[in-house]
């Protein structure tokens, strides 16, 4: 079957790629685009790790064909932040042990990214119901949790500070 | 876990829609939010050769409340029912049922068409529309037509539709009285091991209106006339109460499979469907 043009924003780039229809995004953007960031756990929409963010909801990249995600603005980890400056999601997550091996991680991140745009003041109960879409194998979540509340913390508190 | 080769169609009208899918007959399907089908596309458990997105085609979304009565597109998804403030005061049991249904990031991308063409006994909106008594609008070559959802299904996977039909919406005359969607699931984002819709309107301490279905607990949802009889009319004492759940359980016709025996899926559905009445009762 042949290939179709797709044409995407990624992490505020305009990008273009040729892929077959039933190449699933993750795949595309692993594997045609270098953009590693999201992982592949389950492959099967269970477990969260492959979550990018795709015109302003969280979305299971494993579980998207690349045709569907044509004209799309995404946003995966590596649109967050970088080593050398960190989201204040991922100080929080190093700051409050909420990674073990980190395979995870980027999936967390981008879900609760989203998550604190919709809630920018969750409860507990209610980072737990938002993220319960990722799996961890290592953390027990407690300190996953931890670390989105206090990320919900400072970017309140430099809200405020701005205003 | 790569679906087999499909040539990709994404029209911006109902009419362009239908035309692409009489043209191939069965080798096209229609995607929605496809968290269901691609995941049976991976499992080469459904076979196309075009598949046809609805995602642009601005008819088929939205939610509209009139005086009696709700309108829901097909295309809207579960995160926009959830989130829609006036559809969560004029019908909370959607919003009750809707935050049960998978996990948050499934949501954002599960429509409420997808829910309830699917034809999986264990979707949770089926029964839903039973208990709400929805109908079902649908739009093929040969015009409109209307199927209530308690005629809709016939065995698993197996509907009313017409292969070249697209379900374009949903209406139902807004609820009034007490609700509650009470499921059973092993862990969240699961289907319901049982689950059970339930609706109660009280008057001077009578029943005067009652409706009940049931999620997964057959291969079709089930609505259950016999329980909503022994309800309506009655004063909704315990021993009613009791009648009602078990003539319900007693509609149910649970199959074994890996979330337990039949003896179990009875238990649980019993328990289940109990809770939805008592609850919808306290909320009248
Ligand atoms: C991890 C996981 C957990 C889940 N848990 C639950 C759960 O607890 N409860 C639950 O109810 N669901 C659950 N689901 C299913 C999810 O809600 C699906 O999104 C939903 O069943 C289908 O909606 P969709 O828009 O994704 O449809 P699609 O997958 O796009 O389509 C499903 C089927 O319906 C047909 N179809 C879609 N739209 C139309 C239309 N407008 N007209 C005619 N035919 C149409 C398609 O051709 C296809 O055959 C889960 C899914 C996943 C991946
Ligand atoms: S890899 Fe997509 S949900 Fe697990
Ligand atoms: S840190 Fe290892 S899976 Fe979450």
């Amino acid at each position: 079957m042949s290939k179709m043009h797709i044409k995407m924003k990624v992490n505020g780039e305009e990008v273009e790629t040729l892929a077959e229809p039933r190449e699933l995004l993750i795949h595309v953007l692993r594997e045609r685009l270098d953009i590693t960031g999201p992982h592949i756990g389950c492959e099967t929409s269970h477990c969260g790790a492959c979550t990018i963010d795709m015109d302003g909801k969280s979305v299971k990249s494993c579980t998207v064909f690349a045709a569907q995600a044509n004209g799309k603005d995404i946003t995966t980890i590596e649109g967050l932040g970088d080593p050398d400056n960190l989201h204040i999601l991922q100080e929080m997550f190093k700051e409050h042990h909420g990674l073990q091996c980190g395979f995870c991680t980027p999936g967390m991140i981008t879900r609760a990214h989203r998550l604190l745009q919709e809630n920018p003041n969750p409860t507990e109960d209610e980072v737990r119901f938002g993220m319960a879409g990722n799996i961890c194998r290592c953390t027990g979540y407690q300190n996953i949790v931890k670390s989105i509340l206090a990320a919900a913390n400072e970017m309140n508190a430099a809200k405020e500070a701005a205003q | 876990m790569i679906p087999a080769a499909f040539e990709y169609h994404r029209p911006d009208t109902i009419d362009g829609a239908i035309k692409i899918i009489s043209e191939h007959g069965d080798e096209a399907r229609v995607i929605a939010g496809g968290h269901s089908l691609i995941p049976m596309m991976k499992l080469r458990m459904a076979d196309l050769s075009h598949l046809v997105d609805l995602q642009e085609i601005s008819e088929l979304k939205g939610i509209i409340l009139e005086c009696q009565s709700v309108t829901i597109g097909a295309m809207t998804t579960q995160h926009e029912l959830i989130t829609h403030e006036e559809l969560a005061k004029v019908a909370p049991i959607i919003n009750e049922a809707a935050l049960q249904i998978a996990d948050p990031q499934v949501r954002y991308m599960g429509t409420i068409g997808g829910n309830v063409a699917n034809g999986d006994p264990g979707n949770d909106m089926p029964g839903l529309m039973q208990c709400l008594d929805a109908d079902y609008i649908l739009v093929g070559p040969n015009g409109t037509r209307t199927v209530k959802a308690r005629d809709f299904y016939e065995a698993a996977y197996f509907t009313a539709r017409e292969e070249e039909e697209i379900l374009t919406s949903i209406t139902f005359n807004s609820p009034v009285g007490g609700y509650a969607y009470e499921k059973q699931k092993r862990k969240i984002g699961d289907y319901a091991t049982a689950a059970a819709g339930v609706l109660i309107t009280k008057e001077g301490g009578k029943c005067t209106h009652a409706s009940i279905a049931l999620t997964n607990l057959a291969d079709t949802p089930i609505y259950c006339e016999e329980a909503v009889a022994i309800l309506t009319g009655s004063d909704l004492s315990a021993d009613v109460v009791e009648a009602a759940t078990v003539a319900a359980v007693n509609a149910s016709d649970p199959g074994e499979d890996n979330r337990g025996p039949i003896e179990f899926k009875k238990h649980a559905a019993k328990i289940v469907i109990r809770r939805a009445i008592e609850r919808a009762i306290e909320r009248a």
